[in-house]
């Protein structure tokens, strides 16, 4: 991190000044942009490389007061083999307690286990909680973590306190890659998405992720578009890589695709792979899987066909 | 035994000074008896060429003012010109009734004209329904410096083309009526003693035949009223000069300057500008 | 290789149906030009679409005549009649806006995303925006109620209308949709690289029932265009294109009663603060200069930058145009398309060779241009100065000219120091400063944090030398309207 940088959390005066000297996103040129990206017409051999990608970046993910063990053993053997010879998934994406589950159930998959924390989706408590929920899940071996900023700090002005509870999450996260979860729904204004993006990367973020998918408007195409700008930009001043993860509202392979598209032209190579793009989600990957078919069959698909786990 | 009466120097009218002509010529004016009047001075090319630099320097000014403001000089110009009613009625010639008719109607226009520097906008301008996020409103500017060459009748006829040029924030290069330049100047008198700024109002008297042409030319020009002119041949060469740069021209017209006037002679001499604006958070 | 590679996703040439040639539209039918025929081609391929007919003086004339037979019957039908045929032709365009979009690409060489997604969709829209003006004349505000009726309402007559090959079918829109409205009848010359899709358009009149004559197309090069602007029975001349000819044509109607109206050339000034949304501002140069291949009067083509912004958003514009998909118009990726003609690429050519010899740098976008057909890579110049040609003359190509500036005044003073004065383009977050500078830009289109973007409700048009008059808006039908 160059020294301009280093200092940027001197305080929270310093953090304001640098957050608001970002430049600003104009909401409609912003929307425009995707928009178009989103005509990109992706047939053929290009759709195949798409989807298996695509395939490859899912967060398989479950986020239900109904989870049960069952349910996530279940889930887990979809995400290593997915069926019809699809690749597997990136990883799957638990509430802390179902972490030994999903661990247990993809050991040498080669799939890792997410899990969300800090008092997911609202992360209305104590820092105290948080750490220590970011601590246990990383202890019941989660390979990642999905924390979620403390959006009414971030609202009412108090960068710092938003700044500072990433770090200490971070530190409780040891090996494990961090995701911090911004929830741009809530954050109003495309101006907001790219300040918590940086903040959440000056911040140590492995990932930076648009949503819980438990508030609308969750990924959209435009806030993926500002926060690939964000790494993009972060990289080209620090020097190093963050991850981006859309959550929430990706069901169609149409959606997938324009999101690689998104990443293809904004970002680049250097995050088309699932280390440092992936998308969360759970019905996508079996739209995904059809559309696989298709691609192979020449047939369309019919949903009696693909697993429902 | 009576005083021997002083008599006025009519000279031209450039950058809010009264110069006399850069050539030193000058040409008798006659009343329509044809006894003589005075000596008005010649305008030369030259003379025609300063009085373009002179509008220019006036028109970040003047077109920059606030509307409102325009507005209050040009109605300043109708007050003066009502206090030298007695004067105007006097140059004018033909028939003292006729004449103080016409003067009263040129104060008239002034008023006129002055109450629209404000509401031009309204009425020639617009908000636009655009299908999309955008705010796009539509609004008059002026066209930059105008050359107008004033039609025949001294007092009422200047004041019609030359009021609706100026009230929307060009300026001008006016050329008097060549046989009745005296009112023209005299008005000129009025306007430097109205708070109007040097150099948006200059005029030339002289031979339409010898000015028109070089103003038509002239690069720094961006319109040409040409409703004086009535020779044919000198109004195609004029608007055919006029095409080098593209100057937005008013034919020759033949106009009852007691009838309404309507809005077009400010239009014609207003651009449009239209600003976009996304509506974004 | 790159991992995510876009395969060609071609859209079809066959919705378009190609006859060997065409002839003129007179009277509300086909018939053949008196002069020798001459090729459109597929500026992407040079593969020639058809022979087209050329319209003599004569030809011309029998067009005119038909117009003004139309004319008694047209002007005199209730405007509510009038906006009637206009939607009918709206819904027309749009049942066969795909048709359309591709034979417009067919015979421009503009990709298929922007003729499918911005002309077609903007011709449509101008004829219902004017279809619905056709029985509201009288609140348009040209005129005032008289005890004779109402003023300012009157259509002209016969209009002659000369249009350019760069939005084919959207320039026959700007010029159609709001004389027919108005009660006015036209004849209209396509230009001689593009005429097919106003010879569609002359079947789509023809589809909705217009009557005879009251849309005529003249094809030719500029001997046809000459004849329709001095033909004698015409009362209104409308023109887009280059300030040269619009020169000309001002020439040509000096002496006559004719009403003019031209929209000419532009080297618009896209002006970007320090404070501005930069990668917005790099969408909107890039939109600005590459849209439509740069063939786009009101095209952004000098970027004015802030000094002490200017390497960094170089090297985001670099980026940016590094990503532009250069190639088959047809391919629905495809973002920037072929240069119309063989002449116009020299003419481009020409220039650029002349920004290096006078000492600008350049860069143009790493891109694999086809074999065959005129093409030319995106390209930027840095090091401009005003004094440079490539700074003052219309390149009318994808070709960006930077030049700096330090306050806000220097920029205007440079925006504005320019014969032209089509559009401009500010990026500020700053609001005031926006509506400060708008004041102050002579230009007809100012584009605050965006560019290029157009509504049949918006008017557009230049000051100085990029014309007179504005097509689109309630001010467009000044044009056509006895005020």
């Amino acid at each position: 991190m160059t020294t301009s940088l280093a200092d940027v959390a001197a305080s929270g005066a310093t953090l304001r000044a640098f957050l608001h000297g970002l430049p600003g996103v104009d909401r409609v040129g912003a929307d425009q942009r995707a928009a178009t990206l989103g005509t990109r017409s992706i047939k053929t051999s290009a759709k195949a490389t798409a989807i298996d990608l695509a395939i490859s970046m899912v967060d398989l993910t479950t986020l239900e007061g109904a989870d049960t063990a069952g349910k996530v053993r279940a889930m887990c053997t979809k995400a290593v083999r997915p069926g019809g010879g699809a690749p597997k998934v990136a990883a799957v994406c638990v509430y802390p307690d179902l972490v030994a589950v999903a661990v247990e159930a993809l050991r040498g998959s080669g799939v890792r286990v997410a899990s969300v924390a800090t008092a997911f989706p609202s992360g209305r408590t104590s820092l105290e909680v948080k750490v220590t929920d970011t601590a246990l899940a990383v202890a019941a071996g989660a390979d990642e973590i999905d924390m979620v900023i403390d959006r009414g700090a971030f609202l009412s002005g108090d960068y710092l306190k938003v700044y500072e509870e990433i770090v200490a999450v971070k530190a409780a996260c040891g090996q494990a890659h961090l995701k911090v979860i911004l929830e741009t729904g809530e954050l109003s204004t495309y101006d907001n998405v790219r300040r918590a993006s940086w903040l959440a990367m000056l911040a140590g973020a492995d990932f930076i992720k648009t949503s819980t998918g438990k508030v609308s408007p969750a990924a959209t195409l435009p806030v993926t578009l500002v926060m690939l700008e964000a790494v993009r930009d972060f990289r080209d001043a620090t020097g190093r890589q963050v991850g981006v993860k859309p959550a929430g509202g990706i069901r169609t392979t149409k959606d997938a695709i324009k999101h690689l598209v998104l990443v293809n032209e904004t970002a680049g190579d250097d995050w088309l792979t699932p280390e440092w793009f992936r998308l969360g989600a759970s019905s996508l990957l079996n739209d995904l899987l059809m559309q696989r078919q298709k691609l192979t069959t020449g047939r369309y698909a019919g949903p009696d066909y693909f697993t429902l786990d | 035994m009576s005083r021997l009466s002083v008599r006025k120097t009519y000279k031209l009218y450039i950058g809010g000074a009264f110069p006399r002509s850069e050539s030193g010529r000058s040409y008798p004016v006659t009343s329509a008896k044809g006894d003589f009047l005075a000596n008005a001075s010649l305008a030369s090319r030259k003379d025609a060429r300063d009085a373009v630099v002179a509008a220019r320097k006036a028109f970040p000014g003047w077109s920059g003012a606030t509307a409102y403001n325009r507005g209050q000089i040009l109605y300043r110009v109708a007050e003066m010109l009502e206090g030298r009613r007695a004067q105007f009625a006097e140059e004018h010639g033909g028939g003292k009734r006729t004449a103080l008719e016409s003067v009263d109607a040129a104060v008239d226009r002034l008023v006129w004209y002055a109450g629209w520097s404000d509401k031009i906008t309204s009425v020639h301008g617009a908000a636009n329904a655009v299908a999309g996020p955008y705010f796009n409103l539509s609004a008059p500017e002026p066209t930059g410096v105008v050359a107008v060459v004033a039609p025949a009748d001294p007092l009422l006829g200047l004041v019609s083309v030359v009021a609706p040029v100026i009230v929307t924030g060009n300026t001008c290069v006016v050329v008097a009526s060549e046989p009745s330049p005296l009112a023209a100047i005299t008005l000129a008198e009025v306007l430097a003693t109205s708070d109007l700024p040097g150099g948006v109002v200059n005029l030339l008297t002289g031979k339409q035949a010898e000015l028109a042409p070089w103003l038509a030319a002239h690069m720094d020009v961006n319109g040409l009223d040409l409703t004086g002119v009535t020779d044919a041949d000198l109004a195609l060469r004029c608007e055919q000069e006029a095409a080098e740069n593209l100057k937005r021209v008013l034919r020759p017209v033949q106009e009852d300057w007691t009838a309404d006037p309507g809005i077009g002679r400010m239009t014609r001499f207003l651009e449009t500008k239209t600003v976009w604006h996304p509506k974004g958070v | 290789m790159a991992i995510f590679e876009y395969a060609p996703a071609p859209e079809s040439r066959a919705v378009v149906d190609l006859q060997p040639a065409y002839g003129l539209f007179i009277n509300g039918e086909f018939t053949d030009g008196s002069g020798p025929t001459f090729k459109t081609v597929n500026p992407a391929t040079e593969e020639p679409l058809a022979e087209i007919a050329t319209a003599t003086s004569d030809d011309v004339d029998r067009a005119v005549q038909a117009a003004r037979k139309a004319f008694g019957v047209w002007s005199a039908l209730p405007g509510a009649e009038r906006a009637k045929y206009l939607f009918r032709i709206a819904r027309i365009i749009q049942e066969r806006a795909r048709e359309l979009a591709v034979l417009e690409s067919l015979d421009n060489g503009k990709p298929i995303r922007e003729s499918r997604d911005v002309d077609l969709p903007l011709v449509a829209a101008h004829f219902f925006y004017y279809a619905g003006w056709a029985d509201k004349l009288e609140y348009a505000g040209f005129g005032r109620r008289t005890t004779n009726g109402h003023s300012g309402t009157k259509p002209l007559g016969v209009a002659g209308q000369v249009i350019p090959w760069n939005f084919p079918l959207l320039m026959l829109a700007w010029k159609i949709a709001p004389a027919l409205a108005c009660g006015n009848t036209v004849v209209l010359k396509p230009a001689e690289t593009t005429p097919l899709s106003a010879l569609w358009f002359a079947d789509i009149c023809r589809q909705a029932d217009l009557p005879p004559g009251v849309v005529n197309i003249v094809t030719g090069a500029g001997e046809t265009g000459a004849a329709v602007v001095a033909h004698p029975d015409v009362n209104k001349v409308a023109f887009t294109g280059s300030t040269e000819v619009g020169r000309i044509i001002a020439r040509t109607v000096a002496g006559t009663d004719k009403k003019l109206t031209l929209e000419l050339g532009g080297k618009a000034a896209n002006i970007v603060f320090e404070d501005a949304a930069l990668d917005q501002a790099v969408e909107g140069i890039v939109n600005g200069i590459f849209f439509n291949q740069g063939h786009v009067c009101c095209a952004g083509s000098r970027l004015l930058v802030q000094e002490s912004i200017h390497d960094e958003l170089l090297a985001a514009l670099k980026r940016r145009m590094a990503t532009l998909r250069v190639g088959d118009p047809l391919d629905k990726n495809t973002d920037v398309g072929a240069i119309n003609s063989a002449a116009q690429l020299a003419k481009i050519r020409e220039l650029s060779e002349l920004g290096e010899a006078e000492g600008a740098e350049r860069w143009s976008a790493p891109c694999e241009l086809p074999e065959r057909g005129f093409w030319f890579a995106p390209t930027v110049f840095t090091g401009v100065a005003q004094s440079h040609a490539i700074a003052r003359d219309e390149i009318f190509g994808p070709v960006l000219s930077v030049l700096t500036f330090r306050t806000p005044a220097e920029a205007v003073e440079k925006a504005n120091n320019t014969p032209y004065g089509l559009s401009a383009g500010i990026w500020t977050e700053k609001g005031s400063r926006i509506l400060w500078m708008a004041d102050r830009l002579r230009a007809g289109v100012v584009w605050a944090n965006t560019f290029n973007k157009f509504d049949p409700a918006s008017p557009f048009g230049g000051y100085k030398e990029s014309g007179y008059g504005r097509e689109g808006g309630l001010l467009g039908l000044e044009a056509y309207l006895d005020v």
